[in-house]
């Protein structure tokens, strides 16, 4: 093998990816890590979506029952979503979008997956010990006092992968700003970019007091230091404020990334430029800064002051006005282009819907009087599955295909990739849009059991969950097959504008020959201009 | 197994939530069309290889950018105006309610009226007249959430928090608990029976109990609090007749409102806030008393809160 040909896969050995510092392999890493972690946390909601299939209580114990929505959530906020797009994509692409040979940091990059795992493995061993049944939230008292289980353990690993998503923000923000290509001001920078940024900003902003809420319930529970325990002279919702001001922001750490990969898709589909660039891009900051001020609104009935809930209800309402921003953008930027229904397109398509979705339901919740009814019912948990899966999943399967051929340098079937998306896309409405039904009804959650005549939603999701389920195994399958057999992918096999593009696929181990000198704005497509799809070459 | 698509609609509030869940259902849709007619149109008439004209200059965008800004803004401020004013009589209730008790523990409910009935895991209430529940928890969160009534309430240890509807459908309704408390959370469930006035009245009198301030008055003495705070008393504490809803002097020169958690609070913690002219004497309750006993005291307290103290010494 000559040099020109080598790229940043031609190392095989173990050695060679568990000590690398290349940005690319790192994200791989990820890739591989997150894949696991996502198989056992959706397993745990296979379980529970069997369990529900019938209002008794007959597939698994209460306990355990307990146990598997506190291990979904655990595992799918902490070990899915949030390193999902930053910490595969955004590690992959960031550098070669802005020119880059890698990250600022390229070893503290290393650092925060083996952190990332640590706390993973953490979790993991409380989970096979015996388990956690708090819920994700770890609401005080019970998980100060009288939860029993692995509960600090289970925070451990929530503590420790923290910090991996701390050095990754950091490591980010220093290479947005550092590292950018001659030429790269801000506003040529790809709308990526820009959510990873904003993304970024809350990872190292927000995650610190994570970190020191979930001491503090360890503080209380070992050592009996009253926090939160009003019988030891704490203030159990004062837990509530702390945990939501992270976690809230948190929420948009499980967006904000979607939204800049489906910026991304739209423009390459439809071959147009961005409408509103600026708009959309700042939209990313507004949400990321405005996040910090509306997490009062988990607490509207939570014994709050009255006056309290209206300041968040209003904060609430304008922090959805910069999403509705970048939906009409996107829509407006399919006006006039060519647009194509590759599987990329499919998932950017099916973002856009579900996330509407879920925006507008999320009104209902800001909505302090309507919210009074639907907290902790199925609605919210509809809500959020439209954001988090509809929104977040969806972007990161379309972003996974776009940049699948640049990261393998091979491409996936097409056609297969054209059905699990919309096999995904019909599972997902049938799983979760009976649970808004519910949630009206009053279907409380974290229900092992329920009421009879809840039953029939929960037939139609439970279906629906095994239709997704279908749309996430396709996708497993075809990729890996896509390792051996897929056609060989060229450069640029979707006639991009992004720099990730200008490399050869797989890239080289430094990205480029050359360091790209940028002239213009990103997204300089074309759609008058009739363009042949790159001749694709067979094994 | 029936298909029910809207809940019972059982109080005064649950009718006003309705409209405002309906109004957000209708400009949910009106959005999701102006939205989806669009990106669907677009994407068939502009999809690749179709001869159409595609000559586009952006120009200048930010009037319609403003416009679709400020547009949703509106909308959104409006809703919200709705239902801050919907909350705002939700967290209010009006004078003359009918009281009721509720402490939520792992995991059932109990209640006691203020007339003296106690249930567990039920409540019934007369149709038509507003009911106010005050509530604790004796260990972890709990939530009363009535769907039929559209209201719930965390149910927070350590502190009073207070839940009301004016049910308005004879009927039976779920209870359940929203907040999630442990292995049993599906099992805390209860029912709310909404009866006929006069089917009220007979079913309050079962088993003639006595009225919470009266069982508050008997613990009063057999807890010994008479001992100190009544007219015979060697010991100079605070006399406790006219002191529920009042403002309380305290050592630091501050005032509180005596209302049900001053009382909670003075029982558990009494050297927490000390009434002006008196010393730091009284033992902590903490441990002796159940948080049911002391929702009685503050029903005694509270029905001799017009009496002024008589015969103490000076």
């Amino acid at each position: 093998m000559n040099a020109d040909e080598s790229n940043y896969l031609s190392e095989h050995s173990v050695r060679s990816w568990l000590l690398t510092t290349d940005h690319k392999r790192i994200g791989i890493l990820y890739l591989l890590s997150i894949v696991v972690y996502f198989a056992i946390a959706a397993t745990a909601a296979a379980l529970m979506r069997i369990q529900l299939l019938s209002p008794h209580s007959d597939l698994v114990l209460p306990e355990t029952y307990n146990k598997l929505f506190t291990l979904h959530g655990v595992l799918m906020v902490w070990f899915f979503l949030i390193p999902s797009i930053p910490a595969v994509l955004g590690n992959f692409v960031i550098p070669m979008m802005i020119g880059a040979r890698d990250v600022a940091f390229p070893k503290l990059n290393l650092i925060s997956w083996y952190l990332f795992n640590i706390g993973g493995l953490c979790a993991l061993y409380a989970v096979i010990w015996g388990g956690v049944d708090t819920g994700w939230t770890f609401y005080t008292p019970y998980s100060t006092t009288y939860a029993n289980g692995h509960v600090v353990t289970m925070i451990m690993g929530v503590f420790i992968a923290g910090f991996g998503s701390i050095l990754t923000g950091l490591n980010f923000i220093v290479t947005i700003h550092k590292m950018r290509a001659p030429g790269m001001t801000w506003f040529r920078l790809p709308l990526f970019i820009w959510s990873l940024y904003s993304t970024s900003l809350i990872l190292v902003l927000a995650t610190p007091v994570l970190a020191i809420t979930l001491l503090a319930i360890t503080v209380e529970r070992l050592w009996g230091v009253g926090i939160f325990d009003p019988n030891l002279g704490g203030d159990p919702v004062l837990f509530q404020h702390m945990f939501w001001f992270y976690s809230h922001p948190a929420v948009y750490i499980m967006i904000l990334p979607g939204m800049g990969v489906v910026s991304e898709l739209i423009t390459c589909f439809s071959r147009k430029r961005i409408f509103g660039y600026h708009f959309v891009a700042f939209s990313s900051l507004a949400i990321a800064v405005i996040g910090f001020l509306v997490w009062g609104h988990h607490m509207f009935v939570s014994s709050q002051s009255v006056y309290a809930g209206m300041v968040f209800s209003i904060l609430s309402f304008i922090v959805a006005v910069p999403s509705a921003i970048k939906v009409f953008n996107w829509t407006a930027t399919l006006y006039k282009g060519s647009i194509s229904y590759d599987t990329p397109m499919l998932y950017a398509f099916g973002f856009i819907g579900l996330f509407t979705i879920g925006g507008l339901t999320g009104l209902f919740l800001a909505a302090i009087a309507v919210d009074v009814h639907l907290h902790d019912t199925y609605f919210v948990i509809a809500h959020f599955h439209y954001i988090m899966v509809g929104g977040m999943v969806l972007s990161f399967m379309g972003g996974l295909h776009y940049w699948w051929p640049k990261i393998t340098g091979r491409m996936y079937p097409e056609v297969m990739g054209r059905i699990a998306a919309l096999t995904t896309f019909v599972g997902f409405n049938l799983t979760f849009f009976p649970q808004f039904l519910l949630g009206y009804l009053g279907q409380p959650r974290r229900y092992h059991a329920y009421p009879p005549e809840f039953q029939i939603f929960h037939i139609f999701s439970t279906a629906g969950a095994s239709i997704l389920g279908v749309g996430y195994l396709m996708p497993l399958f075809y990729f890996l097959w896509s390792l051996k057999y897929g056609q060989r992918a060229p450069a640029n096999p979707w006639q991009a504008t992004g720099l990730e593009w200008q490399t050869p696929s797989p890239p080289p181990r430094e990205n480029f020959g050359k360091i790209p000198i940028i002239t213009e704005a990103p997204y300089d497509y074309h759609p008058e201009v009739e363009q042949a799809k790159p001749e694709l070459q067979h094994v | 197994m029936n298909l029910h698509l809207f809940p019972e609609q059982a109080s005064e509030i649950a009718r006003e939530s309705d409209w405002l869940f309906w109004a957000l259902t209708a400009l949910s849709a009106l959005v999701c069309v102006l939205v989806f007619a669009p990106l669907v149109w677009f994407a068939i008439k502009y999809r690749r290889g179709r001869k159409v004209n595609r000559d586009f200059n952006e120009g200048n965008t930010w009037k319609i950018e403003v416009t679709w800004t400020l547009i949703p803004l509106f909308l959104t401020m409006g809703i919200f105006a709705w239902s801050a004013e919907v909350f705002f009589r939700m967290e209010n209730p009006p004078p003359g309610a009918l009281e009721v008790n509720v402490v939520g523990k792992q995991w059932m409910w109990k209640l006691q009226h203020a007339e003296g009935a106690r249930e567990i895991n039920e409540l019934h209430i007369p149709r038509g007249k507003p009911v106010k529940l005050t509530m604790t928890s004796q260990d972890v969160i709990h939530d009363f959430f009535v769907p039929a009534f559209r209201t719930k309430q965390d149910v927070v240890p350590g502190r009073y928090t207070t839940e009301w509807f004016t049910p308005t459908k004879v009927g039976r309704y779920h209870i359940f608990c929203a907040q999630y408390c442990g292995t049993s959370h599906a099992a805390m469930i209860g029912t709310v029976y909404v009866m006929e006035p006069h089917d009220y009245e007979r079913w309050l009198v079962q088993g003639s109990p006595e009225p919470l301030a009266k069982q508050g008055e008997a613990l009063f003495h057999s807890l010994g609090c008479s001992g100190c705070h009544g007219p015979t008393s060697k010991i100079h504490a605070p006399p406790l007749e006219g002191v529920y809803g009042h403002l309380v002097p305290l050592e630091t020169k501050e005032f509180v409102l005596a209302d049900d958690r001053y009382v909670r609070d003075s029982i558990l913690l009494p050297a927490s806030q000390i009434a002006a002219g008196y010393q730091n004497l009284m033992p902590s309750f903490t441990g002796h008393i159940s948080e049911e006993e002391i929702m009685e005291i503050i029903a005694y307290l509270k029905s001799i809160a017009n009496k002024t103290p008589e015969g103490y010494a000076k």
